[in-house]
């Protein structure tokens, strides 16, 4: 392991910047994407039991 | 066999499928980003020329060997689809795009990063980086596209279409650096040669690769779900399995 402190592992040589923009991104639009998917299927299933409901009235 | 993949292709049949293999594939996911993670940062040592700012490379290049692979597999179930009239085809396809543009996105935005301090510059007009942001627009042009048509069979043929013309970009974005005098560099990994990086760097940077193909099964799997409810909503099962 090249890392000597916990603070030379966060500014990266230098690069902390780019290297954490670029991880600190991926996870971002990971979680954004997951979380997206999630709201989608929930608001259809409901929207598809109001369909149900509104048919057997 | 061909009896087996008619099975299969039926919406509510895959629709119980995919559910169960779901949580395996995300799974598997985490687990190895987790160890691609850990051999990225604690393995894989500093680079003699690059210092730390190489490690870009374990999200930059899976991230960029998606955006292109999933644009491919996009057009093959966009041909699919035309050829044999399989509805689950189409909503393969579709269910694919948003996770393609976004790999394309974070390997634009990581090759910022990286060319910043490597090159000077956050972004020049050089064929392997021109050609990748054209396939970003393809993705939006695709999505904006199957937006844009309410009838979902129009817009299921529209889009394969249009997948289908774009799918010539993807060689161009994989040979630029070798057609033109590009700033970006060649291929560190190709199938044609030993590849010429430190092997600990190639473990981290092909385990990231599996994690994100691993991932992208979970997402478009997850997302045909959604779709196949939508479509089948008429269908005596999805109004079962609704009523729940």
């Amino acid at each position: 392991m090249q890392w000597a402190s916990v603070n030379d592992f966060m500014t990266m040589g230098g690069y902390g910047l780019y290297v954490w923009g670029s991880y600190v991104a991926m996870i971002a639009v990971v979680v954004i994407e997951i979380v997206l998917l999630r709201k989608g299927r929930s608001q259809t299933l409901k929207l598809l039991k109001r369909m149900r409901n509104w048919e057997e009235q | 066999m061909a009896l087996n993949l008619y099975y299969y292709a039926s919406p509510a049949t895959f629709y119980h499928l995919s559910g169960k293999l779901i949580p395996w594939f995300g799974w598997s996911a985490a687990l190895l980003t987790a160890i691609g993670l850990y051999i990225s940062f604690f393995m894989a040592p500093t680079d003699f020329q690059q210092g730390e700012a190489y490690r870009i490379i374990f999200i930059h290049v899976p991230a960029a060997w998606m955006s292109m692979f999933i644009y491919l597999i996009m057009a093959f179930w966009g041909a699919i689809g035309l050829a044999f009239k399989t509805r689950l085809s189409f909503m393969m396809s579709r269910a694919l795009a948003p996770t393609g543009a976004l790999f394309t996105f974070i390997a634009l935005w990581t090759g910022a990063l990286w060319g910043k301090p490597m090159w000077g510059a956050w972004w020049v007009w050089d064929a392997r980086l021109t050609s990748e942001l054209i396939l970003l627009f393809l993705y939006i042009g695709i999505m904006a596209l199957w937006a844009a048509i309410d009838d979902s069979q129009r817009g299921d043929r529209a889009g394969a279409l249009l997948t289908l013309v774009g799918a010539i970009n993807v060689p161009i974005i994989y040979f630029s650096v070798k057609w033109w005098n590009t700033l970006h560099q060649g291929a560190s990994v190709s199938l044609t040669k030993a590849p010429s990086m430190a092997k600990i760097m190639l473990l981290g940077m092909l385990i990231m690769a599996i994690a994100a193909w691993l991932y992208t099964i979970a997402v478009a799997l997850y997302r045909v779900r959604t779709l196949i409810l939508e479509r089948e909503r008429n269908t005596d099962w999805v109004k079962a399995l609704v009523e729940k």
